[in-house]
């Protein structure tokens, strides 16, 4: 009964677990994305511990977390590869590699959705629209 | 009340005041981000023996939490502090030089004694600073001990302002200044069952002695651990015999010497650059700790394919040299 009643209450980020759930997803996550030849060419010759930083401040925002940055931040991080060619597929690339992460992490479709839906809305400020 | 030095200045601590609040108040020059202990912009370090608040250390990684560091936004002290900012502890110690040995052409083993006790970890860092007032970091290659010696692997490079000094005019009994370590390339206790991976080139070798010594004499590491040290030639393979007798000594620490140029004996020396035969060897690192010492193209390659074959990124440490 307490439970059902938890989960009714429980934001997506406390379901899903939270700041655990964020550095579990993180490693397989990156991983995965310096592993896709459709996208992997966008982190060529990045710092690796600032970058896997950055993808944890992305998951938690995306997991319904705290966000630590703007709009304006994402438009500004992503715009030299917007220049070299960055566009909705990889978009999508991204957040189907987030998708597969959670799908690993035994995270439910209902709340992979969410996710995603979370995801889609820093599309325009990442792809600079 | 409880007071805090930071910066040769003392300062006190309004109740529910947290460390960065006092900073602040006092116009004291400090890095601040989100002030809710999230950025980790306002890291700091405690020098002092007593453990900071643990509520301060949230989300820092082990060694940073071994070593004091914390969030002077979230941090209330409970007791008094002397504080620093990261890598800006400069204080210069003094110790004097006991031992110096060429065990290559251009690989010189110098051995200092601090002065006073010295607190760090083997395979951490100092930089050391000759009477010039010329500054090279070096790794610490031995384990710390009662008679607080320092053991260093010093490169000779044909230009090299510090070390062509070491290596000519240095001699025993001469006093050298050093730092404080730093450097988070070190054992860590607690995962005594875990598989090491160890790959160093040339003077890379230092740091990686000094975690092999700590593990298996100080913290009895059963787990498996491999080391890869590789050179151009065989005389950059300096400590063969030391690292064959280990091997002896210990059945879970193995040995490979690697030669990416001429090879003198092919049932020696394994043929290549020594990180692809490392990662080669061990293709699936889940679960590792990985150590990557020298060259900085090499680790940073390294590095990538270390994660990539299943590594934690936080179980990866590097330290790449530059020159």
């Amino acid at each position: 009964m307490s439970d059902t009643l938890n989960t009714a209450n429980a934001t997506l980020f406390e379901q899903l677990g939270g700041e655990g759930a964020v550095n579990a997803a993180v490693d397989i996550f990156y991983r995965k994305v310096l592993m896709d030849d459709r996208i992997n060419r966008f982190f060529e010759g990045v710092d690796m511990d600032k970058q896997a930083v950055k993808q944890k401040a992305f998951l938690t925002m995306a997991f319904g977390g705290p966000a630590n940055y703007s709009g304006q931040d994402m438009r500004n991080g992503h715009a030299k590869l917007v220049e070299m060619g960055l566009n909705d597929s990889h978009f999508d690339a991204v957040v189907e590699n987030l998708a597969t992460t959670l799908t690993e992490l035994g995270v439910s479709d209902a709340l992979i959705g969410q996710v995603a839906a979370i995801a889609e809305t820093t599309r325009v400020d990442v792809l600079g629209k | 009340m409880k007071r805090i030095k930071f910066d040769e200045q003392f300062f006190e601590i309004d109740p529910n005041e947290t460390v960065l609040q006092s900073l602040l108040r006092n116009n004291m020059q400090v890095p601040y981000g989100c002030k809710a202990g999230v950025c980790q912009s306002c890291l700091m370090r405690c020098l002092d023996e007593i453990p900071v608040p643990s509520s301060s250390q949230i989300g820092l990684n082990a060694i940073q939490q071994k070593e004091n560091y914390f969030l002077a936004c979230v941090c209330m002290p409970e007791n008094d502090m002397t504080l620093a900012l990261p890598n800006n502890e400069q204080v210069w110690l003094e110790a004097k030089v006991v031992e110096k040995e060429f065990v290559s052409d251009n690989v010189m083993i110098l051995t200092i004694q601090s002065k006073d006790p010295f607190a760090f970890f083997a395979g951490q860092f100092v930089n050391l600073r000759n009477q010039a007032g010329t500054i090279r970091s070096y790794s610490i290659a031995n384990t710390p001990n009662a008679a607080h010696t320092l053991v260093f692997h010093i490169r000779i490079l044909p230009n090299g302002q510090f070390s062509r000094w070491a290596a000519s005019e240095l001699d025993i009994g001469m006093t050298l200044s050093f730092s404080h370590a730093q450097g988070s390339c070190h054992y860590l206790e607690g995962k005594s069952e875990q598989s090491l991976l160890l790959i160093g080139s040339g003077t890379g070798l230092a740091p990686l002695y000094g975690i092999i010594e700590d593990a298996l004499e100080n913290h009895h590491h059963t787990g498996e651990i491999h080391l890869f040290h590789g050179s151009r030639d065989a005389t950059g393979l300096y400590f063969e015999t030391k690292l064959d007798e280990l091997s002896q000594h210990h059945a879970n620490f193995h040995y490979t010497p690697c030669l990416s140029g001429i090879n003198p004996d092919k049932h020696r020396y394994t043929q290549g650059r020594v990180n692809q035969i490392a990662l080669e060897k061990f293709t699936k690192l889940d679960g590792w700790r990985v150590y990557l010492c020298g060259q900085s193209d090499m680790v940073l390659q390294s590095k990538r394919m270390a994660y990539l074959q299943g590594a934690a990124l936080k179980e990866i440490f590097a330290d790449a040299f530059l020159s």
